[in-house]
């Protein structure tokens, strides 16, 4: 008999474009049909990574690709595609640049120049189901652990793979995991760091909510490998799907003996328990993180001790990024040698981006590190929306800076991204467009790790708060002579003086944007004047008489009536009653509304 | 028991029942305190005062836990908890916007809850649905791919459900 799966992403994003709804009107039609000869699935999955074009589905295995399908498409689904191996053209992606229609999911250019290690099996699995999980070859790499390798094999593998750690700062994991094995403890403990604060990331969370088995394995490989007996996932409270799914994926393992008391009879028992974060950027930080499983306030302490000497209840602790725990199943079924030859020779294996922002293509993208960051926003991201212009790509986060267009061209591994003042942090990619306001956005960043700082320490709660107001006057016309350098002279205090990285890194975006975008804080502060016009001190609002057409969609959505006229005519704009809110320039459909 | 604390009336059983399962050797506070959160949608003192009381801990030490973390509430929340996405992904496609508009039509700072008890407005940092930005989420609900105007819309829909 013939096989179909019709595999429909129920990830947070498709979800909230109706993917529940359209997966339950599938299996309901399906249940009424008895009379065709193709055995039939429906499968609920994870993340795709194609988010935007939500809801997604794959027909399988012709790997038929259907994006933005509503709910009552159910019925077309079926009668034609199914019964009838018919394509559904309103259902196909259409290339933005091309204007053609693709129909399958490997032809689509956002999903060509990836390479989906961690993310490839999302679309086979429903996270609710530990079998899927081991049809993709899932538990094997535990198996082999238990059977042919002990605690120092395991963590040389993981060595050799030169894997390092995903949550941002890039420490060798093999190494991290070394330490705490070398210690002379007994009780030592394991954590997965899920706590994913950097604004504008989701690839843990779609990771834990899709394939929440395969970060487990890591998590038993390693516990194993350290030689520690409990483990914790500290998870957003944000992420309530991320939570369930994974609570629902410990109690299959328990069932299938995959942690627990001895499992698989090795003799090495293991458990993990799920902490719900409390919302706090902070304690995404190690020290923090522990300190907030204990129970206690998430502030960061000295790290003159390390996690891996002295960790949660003062006991050694290995803390990895979900992504690191994730590779490890990787690494031990294909061999460290396998592994090293993805990526570059310092930065190994895959890397996954939330790639955000002003891109045609925006989702979860999975790429061989030192890819260049042009063919990431072009090839895979298909370019910039509408018909802007590059002005830079954000990466790394509150903790990293910005790239600009004409350093477009380098590959993405850690050192590189350094190098140029940015970071790799945990894989936020923010593309902008000239309508972004440099300082806008550094003001932005700053005002965040501001509001994040947990005020323990001088520079950090102090430092901050001083750039933030410096930024503020520049983008309020009130900037003055002397603000830059006295924003670099903060900033150096802070790098220098401050206790964890959140101080130490922030004022790397406002560093950034200032070395490469320094004339937009330059026409700020002598001409008050903000070139992407975005600062709302300092423009104002007109209408272009002789392109406006009096359609009056304006003056509907001016919540302070300051557009006047009659219809067919060029209206005006009454600049004393406007409160610059943006609203009438967003409707126009003529592009008659001037911001200056 | 009961104690009848303005809109919610909190029963002390139900505080007993779940403080009681936090008395190990490791209490884990902040999850004692989501959980009773979760049930009351918000941390009333008197549920806070039998905690203390329970488990033998200052209550001050409940409370540096409940201001540090921003997923607690101390006070009641609306019946209409609206959460603008600040995350950087939504700020660039106009969040800040979006916010104000909320905003004005409310007449609530973010943080605050209206009068009538019928809406709270929040900010969050990123609800880790990126693509779909900008959005808003109503009691957990995701709203995606909003443009300012459309707030407008939204708004009038959940106050027509709350007459
Ligand atoms: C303020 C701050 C926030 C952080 N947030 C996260 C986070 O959300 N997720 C994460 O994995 N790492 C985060 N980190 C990095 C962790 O402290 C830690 O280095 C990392 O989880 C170690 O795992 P890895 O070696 O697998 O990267 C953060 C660090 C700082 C300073
Ligand atoms: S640098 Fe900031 S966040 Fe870190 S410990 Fe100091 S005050 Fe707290
Ligand atoms: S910017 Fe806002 S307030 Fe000003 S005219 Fe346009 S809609 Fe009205
Ligand atoms: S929406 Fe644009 S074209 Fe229409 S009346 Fe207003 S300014 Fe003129
Ligand atoms: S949530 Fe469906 S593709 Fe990401
Ligand atoms: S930035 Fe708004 S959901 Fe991530």
């Amino acid at each position: 008999m013939k096989k179909k799966v019709i595999s429909i992403c129920c990830g947070t994003g498709c979800n909230a474009s109706g993917a529940g709804t359209l997966f339950s009107n599938l299996k309901k039609k399906l249940n009424n049909i008895k009379d065709i000869e193709t055995e039939i699935t429906v499968k609920n999955t994870g993340c795709h990574g194609f988010c935007e074009q939500g809801p997604v589905m794959v027909i399988k295995p012709d790997n038929i690709f259907y994006r933005q399908v509503r709910p009552e498409d159910a019925d077309t689904i079926i009668e034609k595609s199914i019964k009838r191996n018919e394509i559904i053209e309103e259902l196909l992606y259409e290339d933005p640049t091309t204007g053609k229609k693709i129909v399958k999911e490997e032809d689509i250019p956002f999903y060509q120049s990836q390479q989906r290690l961690l993310f490839g099996y999302n679309g086979d699995i429903n996270p609710r189901d530990i079998n899927d999980y081991i049809a993709t070859g899932g538990y094997e790499a535990l198996k082999k652990v238990f059977e042919n390798m002990n605690q120092e094999d395991v963590i040389k593998e993981v060595k050799d793979s030169k894997l390092r750690g995903r949550g941002g700062g890039g420490f060798p994991t093999g190494k991290k995991w070394e330490a705490a094995f070398l210690t002379e403890e007994q009780d030592k403990y394991i954590i997965c760091n899920a706590d994913e604060g950097d604004p504008g990331c989701f690839q843990d969370r779609s990771l834990i909510e899709g394939n929440p088995h395969l970060v487990l394995e890591g998590m038993i490989i390693g516990a194993y490998a350290v030689g520690a007996s409990k483990g914790y996932i500290y998870v957003r409270h944000e992420y309530p799907l991320a939570v369930n799914n994974f609570s629902h994926a410990l109690k299959q393992a328990r069932e299938y003996g995959y942690i627990g008391e001895n499992i698989l009879g090795s003799g090495f028992s293991f458990d993990v328990k799920i902490t719900r974060g409390g919302g706090a950027f902070v304690c995404g930080e190690s020290s923090a993180l522990v300190a907030s499983i204990e129970g206690k306030l998430g502030e960061p302490r000295d790290k003159y001790v390390r996690n891996t000497e002295q960790g949660l209840w003062g006991k050694p602790t290995v803390l990895n990024n979900v992504k690191t725990w994730a590779s490890v199943p990787f690494i031990i079924n294909q061999g460290a040698k396998w592994f090293t030859n993805i990526g570059t020779k310092d930065s190994t294996g895959t890397m996954v981006f939330s790639l955000t922002g002003k891109v045609n293509n925006t989702g979860l993208v999975e790429v061989p590190m030192g890819i260049s960051l042009q063919s990431l926003v072009f090839d895979i991201g298909g370019g910039i929306k509408g018909d802007k212009k590059l002005k830079a790509v954000q990466t790394g986060g509150p903790s990293g800076g910005c790239i600009p267009e004409n350093k477009i061209d380098i590959p993405l591994d850690y050192e590189k991204l350094t190098e140029i003042g940015s970071m790799m942090g945990s894989g936020g990619m923010i593309v902008m467009d000239e309508s972004t306001c440099m300082v806008d956005v550094s003001k932005y960043f700053l005002n965040f790790t501001q509001e994040e700082s947990c005020g323990k320490c001088i520079p950090c709660r102090e430092g901050g708060r001083q750039l933030v107001e410096i930024l503020n006057k520049i983008t309020q016309g009130e900037g003055k002579e002397g603000d830059l350098v006295l924003i670099k002279e903060v900033s150096k205090t802070m790098q220098r003086g401050a206790l964890c990285n959140l101080g130490r890194l922030a004022p790397n975006p406002v560093i950034t944007t200032l070395k490469y975008f320094k004339n937009e804080y330059l026409s700020h502060i002598y001409d008050k004047h903000c070139p992407a016009g975005v600062c709302k001190d300092l423009i104002s609002y007109s209408i272009i008489e002789e392109e406006c057409r009096g359609c009056q969609k304006c003056i509907k959505s001016c919540p302070v009536d300051a557009i006047s006229g009659v219809k067919k005519e060029p209206h005006s704009l009454d600049q004393e009653k406007c409160t610059k809110c943006g609203s009438c320039y967003e409707v126009c459909p003529f592009d008659a509304i001037l911001v200056k | 028991m009961s104690i009848n604390t303005k809109n919610v009336s909190i029963k002390v059983e139900e505080v007993n029942k779940i403080t009681s399962k936090y008395m190990g050797e490791e209490p884990d506070y902040i999850a004692l305190l989501q959980e009773i959160q979760d049930k009351f949608r918000y941390l009333p003192k008197d549920a806070l005062k039998i905690c203390s009381e329970k488990l033998n801990i200052p209550l001050s030490r409940l409370y540096s836990l409940a201001t540090f973390y921003s997923c607690f509430s101390l006070t009641p929340k609306g019946k209409f908890e609206i959460h603008v996405c600040m995350g950087t992904a939504c700020h660039v496609r106009k969040a800040p916007k979006m916010l104000d508009k909320i905003s004005d039509h409310l007449h609530i700072k973010p943080g605050e809850t209206t009068k009538d008890q019928n809406f709270s407005l929040e900010t969050v940092n990123c609800v880790g649905a990126c693509a779909l930005g900008p959005l808003i989420t109503v009691n957990g609900k995701y709203r995606g791919n909003l443009t300012v105007n459309q707030v407008d819309s939204i708004l009038k829909e959940l106050e027509e459900q709350v007459e």
